[in-house]
């Protein structure tokens, strides 16, 4: 069995289908970039995932362990929004991430000197130091993001989900984000499902691209069937699926 | 340019903070003259310049009966009623507050019996407190705890709810415990708000506080304006009530300065 498994998940609102039998099967290490339109259930397949949610059908495993039923160490999240803590500086979001599965959420004494050490050389690598000491609404949008990854990253999840982490960054920003987590991954090797309504983003950072859509169209009940995934591209080599550039040609070549 | 566009300068700002002020100080000097040329002995409107010397002889002269200053006596039992009675309510708004807004068991149980409590009028409950508790200081101070508790619950009940439910699902991911999140994630994001709330409850707070002096006490603010009405002494009313103001607004000041300092991550925001 692969290490994330969804078997013929469904998932409706007051009997209103949002999500129909969907099957996946990921790899450790897979990076997965989930697309489609809005309202397809992509973000609602993230809380799925997420464990938020418990699917009405079917069951999603990590690592063949029992379906979770909330949110917890084994997954790390960054949304769009909000996945910082406006009340704690920057070094202590990233403290935090460690020391919020104690029994007080909170190192004491020469323990929370060694975390804070930590934490600095975890902002150092992630380009923060200069802000230790701020708070997260003083950043920029991309730094709160950077932060709210590293933060999450600290607590070495087993997978990390991200619900469109770069939706609200300016195109430069964006693109800096991108080397970012592409260098994080690199390190960790994690596995990652990334939604994200950038085609061009899905496709630069994930090895594999799936699609939600409705397979089924009541042209008179728009909400009738729900959706599912039509398309699962193989991403890796820039995103030319099933293909492997062996020598030059006149095919332009990723970059 | 638009009347919404147009911004006084700091001076003008100034000028014109104080114009509603001295405008109101000159309609009553002008009806109080009116009234001392008709009668000099009136005692509805009585000079500013009267009421200024009443003032200096409340706030420094002591009792002839008792040889105490009264006001610096009524001032201070009147705030330990009300520091009491404000400061348990917070606290009680503050933890019923966070369980109802976190646990949808408690929510469940709890906000529809606190959404009826609050419409009770509380000084229609006034009578069964000094049945109950007695003339004494417990039934003042719990007609205020009566009286802004429940307020005070919802308002934080729902500030809680009102935390992005992303926050809450990240404090998890990172393996937090209910307590965790209650008290390292939900509480400091709702303790300024609780200073806002508290703040607003102030208002109502002396309400109740000079109501239950004003019906059964022997010291206080409240217990000495209505006791004064009787001989008609307008001048003692007024230089009390300027001075409940005064008190009233300082708190208000103080609770605001408190939380820009013990806040200050709720600046930032700005």
């Amino acid at each position: 069995m692969s290490f994330v498994s969804v078997r013929s998940v469904f998932q409706s609102y007051d009997n209103r289908p949002i999500l129909e039998r969907v099957n996946l099967e990921v790899e450790e290490g897979e990076f997965v970039s989930i697309v489609g339109a809005s309202g397809c259930g992509k973000s609602t397949f993230l809380r799925l995932l997420l464990a938020q949610e418990t699917p009405t059908r079917g069951e999603i495993t990590v690592d063949g362990n029992p379906p979770a039923r909330e949110p917890g160490l084994e997954r790390g999240v960054v949304f769009q929004r909000y996945s910082t803590f406006p009340h704690l500086s920057v070094r202590d979001n990233i403290v935090a991430g460690e020391s919020f599965r104690r029994p007080w959420g909170r190192y004491f004494g020469a323990e929370k000197r060694a975390a804070r050490a930590r934490a600095d050389e975890t902002l150092a690598r992630i380009g923060l130091d200069h802000v230790a000491d701020n708070y997260p609404a003083t950043l920029s949008g991309g730094m709160q993001q950077r932060l709210a990854i590293g933060q999450a990253l600290v607590a070495r999840p087993r997978i990390l989900l991200l619900d469109e982490p770069f939706g609200a960054l300016d195109p430069g920003t964006r693109l800096a984000m991108h080397d970012f987590l592409t260098e994080l991954r690199d390190e960790t090797g994690m596995t990652v499902f990334m939604v994200t309504h950038d085609l061009e983003e899905g496709f630069k950072l994930g090895d594999r691209v799936i699609v939600f859509d409705k397979p089924r169209w009541d042209p008179d009940d728009p909400g009738a069937y729900g959706a599912t995934i039509t398309y699962d591209f193989d991403a890796r080599n820039g995103g030319i699926p099933f293909q492997t550039i062996k020598e030059q040609t006149h095919v332009l070549l990723p970059t | 340019m638009r009347l919404i566009n147009r911004k006084p300068g700091r001076a003008f700002a100034l000028f014109l903070l104080l114009v509603p002020f001295v405008l109101a100080l000159i309609a009553y000097s002008v009806g109080s003259e009116i009234r001392l040329a008709e009668n000099p002995a009136d005692k509805l409107l009585p000079a500013p310049s009267k009421i200024v010397a009443t003032a200096e002889r409340l706030f420094t002269e002591p009792d002839k009966r008792s040889g105490r200053i009264l006001l610096w006596h009524d001032t201070a039992i009147s705030l330990r009623r009300l520091g009491l009675g404000v400061m348990l309510s917070a606290l009680a708004g503050l933890v019923f507050g966070l369980l109802i807004g976190l646990l949808p068991h408690l929510r469940a149980m709890f906000s529809g019996f606190v959404a009826v409590v609050s419409m009770i009028p509380p000084l229609a409950i006034l009578p069964i407190l000094f049945i109950v508790f007695g003339l004494g200081e417990v039934s003042k101070v719990v007609l205020i705890v009566i009286g802004i508790t429940p307020f005070l619950i919802r308002d934080m009940s729902q500030r809680t709810l009102e935390i992005p439910r992303e926050m809450i699902v990240k404090a998890e991911t990172l393996g937090a415990s209910t307590a965790t999140i209650a008290l390292r994630v939900a509480l400091p994001q709702v303790l300024p708000r609780l200073i806002q709330s508290v703040r607003l409850s102030l208002g109502p707070a002396w309400l109740f506080l000079i109501a239950a002096e004003a019906i059964a006490s022997d010291l206080g603010l409240g217990y000495r304006i209505f006791i004064v009405r009787r001989y008609l002494a307008m001048d003692v009313i007024l230089t009390y009530v300027l001075w409940i103001t005064l008190l009233a607004f300082t708190l208000d000041w103080l609770l605001k300065k408190l939380s820009e300092r013990l806040f200050p991550w709720t600046e930032a925001s700005l």
